[in-house]
């Protein structure tokens, strides 16, 4: 189990890694889809099989596949994927990467040089899916009906957003 | 049952933040910002994970699923957002659209916003010629 973790932790680091350096879009979404893909393999490891379904059914499943089918219809000829390209310079690269980093390393620092943190004696047990179902429909019942009224607001909102405008008199 | 230190799947996750922050503040084509926030959400639901796993409870996992809906209506309205922008101005590049600037030439762009602005100059200078 734990050679599986670091295993899928390293594959979704680097997919991750593709995903923002790539100049194609289509190869950064399928990269972004291996990731997404091991961390589901992470939260399995992490004895949470129901987060791993969810995440491999609604991230990695439907949520992707909007944005393939926004990929097709937008332009992503030769000259797009070049721009794409010759924006990627180092120049660009570096103070965002600086910024990254040294944030990274505050949070690390923060979770390995505190001592309360250090002591994980406690065995992780995994938790089924029954557990989290009687979570959802128990104390998080509103949390439940309000993910959903935001999940109509997006439909209503994105449909608004994507219509097809009218035509102005010029 | 699992032996993975709860800290290293927080460091995963503050490594796949960092990922995405620095996809956020790089990329200019609005299609790859929003592609890095979704390694960044992708990288809080996993925080969550790790936390439930680490105390034995479920509310981990019914985070993860608040998580999951928050990142699927982001991804409907910014994805509807990317093609009306795409539309519009024939660009994605986020520079170009922050500067006012549009690769359309200046007589087919739509100028509603121009001509009102125009507008209000002129009604400006009026009001300061009365006073």
């Amino acid at each position: 189990m734990t050679v599986l973790f670091y295993l899928a932790a390293l594959v979704a680091i680097a997919a991750s890694l593709l995903v923002v350096t790539r100049a194609n879009a289509v190869h950064a979404l399928l990269y972004l889809v291996v990731s997404l893909l091991a961390a589901a393999v992470v939260f399995v490891t992490l004895g949470a099989p129901f987060a791993a379904a969810l995440e491999v059914i609604l991230y990695a499943g439907a949520i992707m596949v909007l944005f393939v089918f926004v990929l097709m219809m937008l332009d992503l000829r030769r000259a797009a994927i070049e721009r794409e390209a010759r924006w990627l310079s180092a120049g660009i690269w570096t103070g965002p990467a600086v910024l990254a980093v040294v944030l990274l390393g505050q949070l690390l620092w923060t979770l390995f040089a505190t001592p309360a943190q250090r002591a994980t004696g406690a065995a992780m047990r995994s938790i089924t899916p029954e557990e989290v179902g009687t979570a959802l429909f128990g104390p998080y019942l509103v949390g439940v009906e309000l993910a959903g009224f935001l999940l109509l607001a997006a439909l209503v909102g994105a449909f608004h957003i994507g219509r097809r405008e009218r035509r102005q008199r010029t | 049952m699992t032996a993975v230190p709860w800290p290293h799947a927080l460091a995963l996750a503050a490594i796949l933040f960092a990922i995405g922050l620095g996809g956020v503040l790089a990329r200019r084509n609005l299609l790859f910002v929003l592609m890095s926030i979704e390694i960044m959400l992708n990288a809080g639901g996993l925080a969550l994970v790790a936390a439930g796993a680490r105390w034995g409870q479920a509310d981990g996992q019914v985070m993860l699923l608040f998580v999951l809906a928050a990142a699927a209506a982001e991804v409907a309205v910014g994805l509807a957002l990317v093609l009306r922008i795409q539309r519009r101005e024939r660009t994605l590049d986020a520079d170009l659209l922050g500067a006012g600037e549009s690769t359309l030439p200046a007589a087919t762009r739509p100028a509603a916003g121009e001509l009102r602005l125009a507008g209000g100059v002129e009604r400006f200078s009026e009001g300061g010629a009365r006073r």
